[in-house]
């Protein structure tokens, strides 16, 4: 039932519709869904008119600067602020001495400014407010503060010995309380019958979302106590509740403004210091605050993805068949707890439920160090467990005999398949996909050999939630679309944007829902005082979960205004439809009036009505029971990737010229924003792969800039060859899935496997540095 | 002493004339005191490329220029940028460059923080060379870090710029 848009094909820009197929397939031809359309924002973008937080400016808003710490783990034994405080143009400093504060964070285990210790590097310990951004700045250098220095320690497996220094005294032994166990079949004996079982232990790095724009905050109080804070944050709800918490008021005091963000990637997941500060300074001075992070700031302070140790042993029948995989994860959780110790929530999903295999054991060790802690960061969990899969699916293709590509379809997911922890596989692409790299990767390449250099393909595979995922008791998200005097359509999503197009998206679904040109929809998606409510961005749910809400609450809207039409055209609402942007009767077309003119009637006439449809989507899951069991998505998302790579012997030297990348998306609603998701995917999880690293050592981050922290640029990318592979999901809006993590998911894994094939050395740690190939492919020859 | 001092030069085809401080960068003085904000401020080092504006129709990064270095130069930002090519062009407004209109339909943009700078780059690259070959649009916007597209549909948005802004030429020619 599988259709493939073969998206490599350059095509011209609007217009063109996709052909419906499939289940889902509609009553009449799509109009807007499937062709290519422009970001809703795109001309504010191309034209510099969008105003991203830094650009805002609030009557009376002054500066603010954090202080941080100068060492890793310390006693504050004393914070002298009187110098700063009588700076000319300072208007107050807080401390963690001088405010009240609450707990905060994932698992409440720090507070926004250190008043006793630091633990880690980031660690906040003053901050003030002031006119200008230098002169705040001037005022943190005047801040004295005394430390008495600590043992500290940043190796996870040297923090579960039992003379480490404690990092937190109420976590003995530096575990985080958090088990991630899981069992299923008999794994002991499926690896005691096993023809063949293969073991690595692979090292996942540091990195950082590193986005474009930093993180930023403005506060404002009003003199009632009320707080109006524009943040970055993509959780704008439980971020009321969490900033609430942590303030000790009210979250129906708190309004929260999501202006522009210049990336996201996870970033914005959890609640961290810089808005909790931005609140105090503010009320600690009595005017608005601003504070945007500086780069270096971004690199120390925002939340990283987690580095981990990853063992894993996999155990398969000599034609390829899996049997049991049994995997042990160390992670570094650094000195406090957010979503980055979450991750084997993701990690365990996949390892027990990526290629078909019925025997799991899964384990971890999250341990508390005095390093920076790590957040969550697209895809998170599952690109480090993709990694060591696929690294074990071609160890196994190799000893075994079998082609790599065979070897995946063998044991690939089907509809209909319950993995080992009851997540229920509905429609699935993953052959096709691999199908669709298999051949695409071995397009001719117009390049020769160069001499010194090796070239190989590698394949991996990538399963991820497709349809929300419950990881909070709700997945739900609000939607309300609002008819107007002048035929304008605005939807008033619960949704963020955080750039990935999201609100393109869901305008769409919306004009495809109720017949009205795609031009005639505004979102309206950024501010809680108006917006119903939403879990947050993040899991590839927006698509799914807020196009569903959409696609419900302009079928609701449609059918009063078709009700109201009726008693116009002296006709049933049964009998009438909206196309087109007209009502007309379905069995006289040419009897049909625009639909702001029925919109407009309502308002003026006796016993009026406004026209607003509603609805709320929480779909029909589970979160994961107390055994790690439930069906957390309503449906999966597949991908294949293949990388053509060349390996240069003497340098060690890895060069990337080919991804294919090849996407079960369920249905492609805007292509040019999946081909977005993915390309951008791909970037990510290459610079994951080759060159990005979040260098520490002792607790301090040694390269907190854009030269000594590598994105790849443009002539570092490949060439992208996309397949957008339609399986049209049942319970997707118009079919679609969720896409925005995969692209970044297997990208390492394919390429570890081509540098393998390339030049017969597995590379088991990120990033793949040419010293890194180099001292391996030295190592080979002995 | 950071003193004040007398600047005067040309934004976005307009004379302007302020008092700035001698540390001020170009960067500051556009979002601080023009309130251009379409320039935005990334990583403050020149290593992203987020703040590249055009001097004399070079790009530069904003970021690493004293204001008082431009005095008398010519500087367009991206909110300058239709108008510098209705100039060169005889497009009537509200045209936008090429560039622009590239990566409005190719899909340039996504977060969009990077874009106002990789656009001027863009259209810098193509006042000097107007038929870049593929891997010299790539060179010419290494120094823009995008975290968001993976560059593809930026360098498609050049490659359709650069055939639109042929075009006329070739007609004409």
């Amino acid at each position: 039932m599988s259709r493939p848009v073969d998206s490599a094909v350059p095509r011209a820009a609007g217009g063109e519709a996709v052909e419906a197929a499939g289940p889902g397939a509609p009553a009449r031809p799509f109009r807007v869904i499937g062709t290519r359309v422009a970001k809703l924002d795109a001309v504010e973008k191309v034209t510099g008119a969008v105003q991203y937080l830094p650009d805002l400016e609030v009557p009376g808003m002054v500066w603010g600067k954090i202080l941080r710490t100068r060492v890793p783990h310390a006693r504050i034994v004393r914070i002298d602020t009187s110098r700063a405080e009588s700076l000319p143009g300072v208007l107050g400093v807080v401390t963690g001495r001088n405010v009240e504060q609450r707990p905060f964070g994932y698992a409440r285990d720090h507070v926004a400014l250190k008043g006793d210790v630091v633990r880690c590097i980031r660690d906040e310990v003053a901050a003030v407010a002031a006119e200008t951004e230098e002169i705040a700045a001037e005022a943190c250098r005047l801040i004295e503060v005394d430390y008495e220095e600590l043992p500290a320690v940043f190796d996870p497996t040297e923090a579960l010995r039992p003379e480490a220094p404690r990092i937190h005294p109420q976590f003995p032994g530096n575990r985080v309380n958090f088990a991630y166990t899981f069992t299923a079949g008999d794994v002991a004996r499926a690896f005691r019958e096993a023809d063949l079982v293969v073991e690595g232990t692979y090292r996942l790095n540091y990195v950082t979302t590193a986005c474009l724009g930093t993180m930023a905050a403005i506060a404002q109080w009003d003199p009632r106590g009320n707080l109006t804070m524009w943040s970055t944050t993509q959780i704008p709800f439980l971020y009321q509740k969490d900033l609430a918490e942590a303030l000790g008021i009210s979250g129906d005091r708190i309004r929260v403004l999501q202006p522009p963000v210049g990336g996201n990637f996870g970033r914005g997941l959890d609640l961290y210091p810089i808005d909790i500060i931005a609140a105090l300074l503010a009320r600690h001075v009595g005017r608005p605050v601003k504070i945007v992070f500086d780069r270096e700031e971004e690199f120390v302070a925002s939340p990283t993805r987690e580095p981990c140790v990853f063992t894993l042993r996999t155990a398969a029948r000599a034609d390829g068949t899996l049997l049991a995989r049994d995997a042990r994860v160390l992670i570094d959780n650094g000195a406090y707890v957010s979503w980055g110790s979450t991750t084997p929530y993701v990690m365990m999903t996949t390892l027990a439920g990526f290629y078909r295999c019925p025997s799991i054991r899964f384990d971890t060790a999250i341990v508390y160090t005095n390093n920076v802690y790590s957040g969550s960061m697209r895809g998170y969990g599952n690109l480090e467990s993709t990694f060591a899969i696929e690294a074990q699916m071609d160890e196994l293709a190799e000893r075994l005999g079998l082609d790599r590509v065979e070897i995946r379809r063998r044991n690939a997911n089907r509809p209909g398949d319950v993995t080992p922890q009851g997540l229920r596989i509905t429609s699935c692409g993953f052959t096709e996909c691999l199908d669709a790299v298999a051949r695409d990767i071995r397009r001719p390449v117009d390049r020769p050999l160069r001499p010194g250099w090796t070239r190989g393909i590698g394949y991996a595979g990538m399963f991820h939630v497709g349809g929300g995922a419950r990881v909070y008791r709700s997945d739900g998200c609000g939607a309300i679309v609002k008819l107007d005097d002048f035929g304008k359509v605005t939807l008033i999503t619960g949704a963020s944007e955080i750039g990935q197009g999201s609100e393109t998206v869901l305008a769409m679904i919306v004009a495809e829902e109720l017949g009205v040109p795609f031009g005639r929809v505004e979102v309206v998606n950024n501010d809680t005082a108006v917006k119903p409510w939403d879990v947050g961005v993040h899991a590839s749910r927006t698509t799914f979960i807020a196009g569903n809400a959409a696609l419900l609450a302009a079928r609701d809207v449609k059918a009063q205004l078709l009700r109201l039409a009726g008693s116009q055209l002296e006709e049933p609402a049964e009998g009438l439809d909206l196309e087109d942007g007209h009502v007309h009767v379905k069995a006289a077309p040419q009897r049909r009036i625009p639909y702001e003119k029925v919109v407009r009637a309502g308002h003026f006439r006796e016993d009026g009505r406004i026209l607003i449809g509603q609805a709320f989507y929480d779909p029909p899951t589970q979160m994961l029971d107390k055994d790690f069991r439930g069906n957390v998505s309503v449906t999966y998302a597949f991908a294949a990737q293949a990388a053509l790579v060349e390996v240069e012997e003497a340098t060690g030297k890895i060069e990337v010229l080919r991804v294919a990348s090849a996407h079960d998306v369920g249905r492609a609603l805007n292509p040019v924003g999946c081909e977005g998701q993915i390309e951008g995917g791909i970037h990510m999880g290459l610079g994951y792969c080759l060159t990005e690293e979040l260098r520490l050592r002792d607790g301090r981050v040694l390269n907190p800039g854009f030269l000594d922290y590598k994105l790849l640029t443009a002539p570092d990318m490949p060439e992208i060859l996309i397949t957008l592979i339609e399986t049209v999901d049942e319970a997707g809006p118009f079919g679609a899935k969720g896409l925005g993590e995969a692209g970044t998911i297997p990208i390492s894994a394919a390429v570890a496997n081509a540098v393998k094939d390339a030049t017969g050395v597995r590379l088991t740690e990120l990033p793949m540095t040419p010293e890194r190939v180099y001292r391996a492919l030295r190592a080979r020859k002995g | 002493m950071d003193d004040d001092h007398r600047l005067e030069l040309t934004v976005n085809g307009r004379r302007v004339r302020r008092e700035v401080a001698g540390s001020r960068t170009l960067l500051e003085f556009l979002r601080g005191d023009l309130r251009l904000t379409g320039t935005n401020l990334s990583c403050d080092t020149g290593d992203c490329g987020a703040c590249t504006v055009l001097v004399d129709g070079r790009p530069v990064t904003a970021c690493l220029v004293l204001a008082l270095d431009v005095e008398g130069r010519d500087v367009t930002t991206i909110e300058g940028l239709p108008g510098r090519w209705q100039t060169q062009s005889g497009a009537r407004p509200p045209a936008l460059h090429p560039v622009q209109q590239g990566f409005l339909e190719e899909g340039g943009a996504q977060c969009g923080f990077c874009t106002a700078g990789m656009i001027m780059a863009a259209a810098g690259l193509l006042e000097a060379r107007p038929s870049p070959t593929e891997a010299e649009i790539r060179a010419g916007l290494e120094g823009n870090l995008c975290r968001c597209t993976g560059y593809v549909k930026i360098i498609r948005a050049v490659e359709v710029a650069a055939e639109r802004m042929r075009r006329p030429r070739e007609a004409s020619a």
